[in-house]
């Protein structure tokens, strides 16, 4: 006989309404069928009614966690259209933001997920140290969360070389609490009990779903979007981190290892960041024609497609979020393993419902 | 008023449950939510606790616009929650809308739907802010228990036990 339990939409281990309708026979998963729609707000379409400095801010609000690359990707598209080059100093201010982004996406999902195996310890300490890079965008950007640094045209605020030593000292107490907390991830009973082996995805299985960002690199596939070279991205050495057994464990070790990765990416921003301009005017602008661009999230790769027609509204924004195409392989992980374990292995994509559903 | 009623009442404001129910947010109210409880804030410290079950709950934190599958969903998660209950909106959203008031699926704010008590401004709402918004609710709390008087306290008493001695008949008649 099997029982049908439903996972959400209000969960204690999730922040967001995700919603599973999961099928058991005893305690053992044997299918889960996806329920969408509870945090759908049609923001595409405000598009016809914010003109396209406006839609930088709707944007931002897709997913509060990495604003500043959603905002970051908008931009490069109307400039694109536009044929606009930015100043390269903004370029790299962009980046640098971005990657505080990805460390305090990451570190918040390494909380959670920590909570979700019932590690409250690490959770706090996660968090203590996602603070730290709080404070970096609370004193350099004004906000806490949203800190809205983009416009088209190139970015709105400048680090001053004051700031600029104090994020690098900042950088260096955070790698040291990484240092500190790592141990617990690689030797902790607890940690491995509930990840080692638990949500396998395989390489093919990866490749053929479509996963996207830390969960195909955790089961193998060195792809990056980074690597492509937009933004300042093509004047930064780095190699995508990539972990071969595809199961929780191994995507865990992915974002630890890309919490080292954009310390790294900052500290060669800040020593190479060039002089010159925040922004190019960009007067009455009307875009007129189409454009795909891509840009990795904390979560993955991120699309945009933006259709200009001429006057100052843009025609369409589609946006596909890199947790979008997670949930098919994320189904697939699921059959197989016991209840106790949905959450954590629902966890391992790191789900962002306010993107999928927009 | 007798000597348990004042305990609860005491104890009630001392150490308040509250219940997160993110309802079309960003994540940026949400995220500042849970950080109020981790070591910075710590709120805690004072007794609050975050925790999964709206039966156990005493003030609901809604952060996000309501849209038009989640209205249902947030009705059902308030009606769980017993009385006396405060409701706090987190954020330019679940004051009014916010940024997506005029999108097609989004209802508005939060008071659409349920009472509101305490709103709570700013684009993510900071964690001081809901803290600040937190401790406005106990007050609000405490006046929804002493408005009513010990006569409809007994009378909220007798039809507890009217119901629970029903139930217990149900069940030897099975």
């Amino acid at each position: 006989m099997s029982t049908i339990i439903p996972f959400g939409p209000q969960h204690p281990v999730l922040p967001e309404p995700l919603h599973l309708k999961i099928t058991l026979k005893d305690e053992i998963v044997t299918d889960a069928i996806p329920m969408l729609g509870y945090v759908h707000r049609g923001l595409e379409t405000l598009v016809s009614i914010k003109d396209l400095d406006q839609m930088v801010q709707v944007v931002e609000r897709v997913c509060g966690i990495c604003s500043c690359i959603h905002a970051h990707t908008y931009c490069m598209c109307v400039e694109g259209i536009l044929g606009i080059e930015i100043p390269k100093r903004a370029e790299f201010l962009r980046i640098i933001w971005s990657e505080l982004h990805r460390m305090h996406s990451h570190l918040l999902w390494l909380g959670l997920l920590a909570d979700a195996f019932g590690m409250e310890s690490l959770f706090m300490h996660c968090w203590r140290i996602r603070e730290r890079v709080m404070d970096v965008m609370e004193a350099t950007a004004g906000n806490r969360v949203i800190i809205s640094i983009n416009k088209v045209g190139g970015v709105r605020r400048d680090l001053s070389p004051d700031q600029l030593r104090w994020i690098a000292q900042v950088l260096d107490e955070l790698e040291r609490e990484l240092d500190a907390i790592k141990p617990v991830l690689t030797n902790d009973y607890t940690v491995k009990k509930r990840t080692v082996g638990v949500g396998v995805l395989t390489k093919e299985q990866a490749y053929e779903l479509g996963a996207v960002g830390p969960t195909l690199r955790g089961s193998g596939v060195a792809q990056d979007v980074r690597m492509t070279g937009y933004g300042a991205y093509k004047f930064i050495d780095f190699e995508p981190v990539v972990e071969k057994d595809g199961d929780s464990y191994a995507r865990t070790m992915v974002r630890f290892r890309e919490l080292y990765q954009a310390i790294d990416i900052v500290r060669q921003l800040i020593r190479k960041l060039p002089d010159g301009e925040l922004s190019v005017k960009v007067k009455a602008a009307k875009p007129e024609g189409e454009i795909v661009c891509r840009s990795e999230q904390p979560r993955g790769e991120l699309l945009y497609y933006v259709k200009g027609n001429g006057s100052k509204f843009l025609e369409r924004v589609r946006i596909r979020t890199p947790t979008f195409a997670n949930v098919p392989p994320l189904l697939a992980m699921l059959p197989g393993i016991e209840m106790a374990d949905v959450p954590v292995v629902a966890l391992s994509i790191d789900p962002c419902i306010s993107c999928t559903e927009r | 008023m007798g000597f348990f009623t004042k305990l609860l009442e005491t104890s009630r404001v001392k150490s308040p449950w509250i219940v997160h129910f993110d309802c079309g947010s960003c994540n940026g109210c949400d995220i500042e939510i849970l950080a109020c409880l981790t070591p910075i804030y710590d709120v805690e410290r004072f007794g609050i606790l975050n925790i999964g079950n709206p039966k156990h709950a005493d003030i609901l934190i809604v952060s996000g616009t309501v849209n038009h599958r989640n209205a249902k969903v947030l009705r059902n998660v308030y009606d769980q929650m017993p009385e006396p209950r405060a409701v706090i909106a987190i954020g330019a959203c679940g004051t009014s809308g916010g940024i997506f008031r005029e999108a097609y699926n989004v209802v508005g704010g939060v008071d659409k739907v349920i009472p509101v008590d305490v709103y709570v401004p700013g684009c993510p709402a900071k964690p001081e802010a809901i803290i600040d918004g937190v401790v406005l609710a106990l007050g609000k709390l405490k006046e929804q228990r002493t408005a009513k008087d010990t006569d409809s306290l007994a009378a909220e008493l007798h039809q507890a036990r009217e119901f629970y001695a029903n139930r217990a008949d149900r069940q030897v008649v099975e």
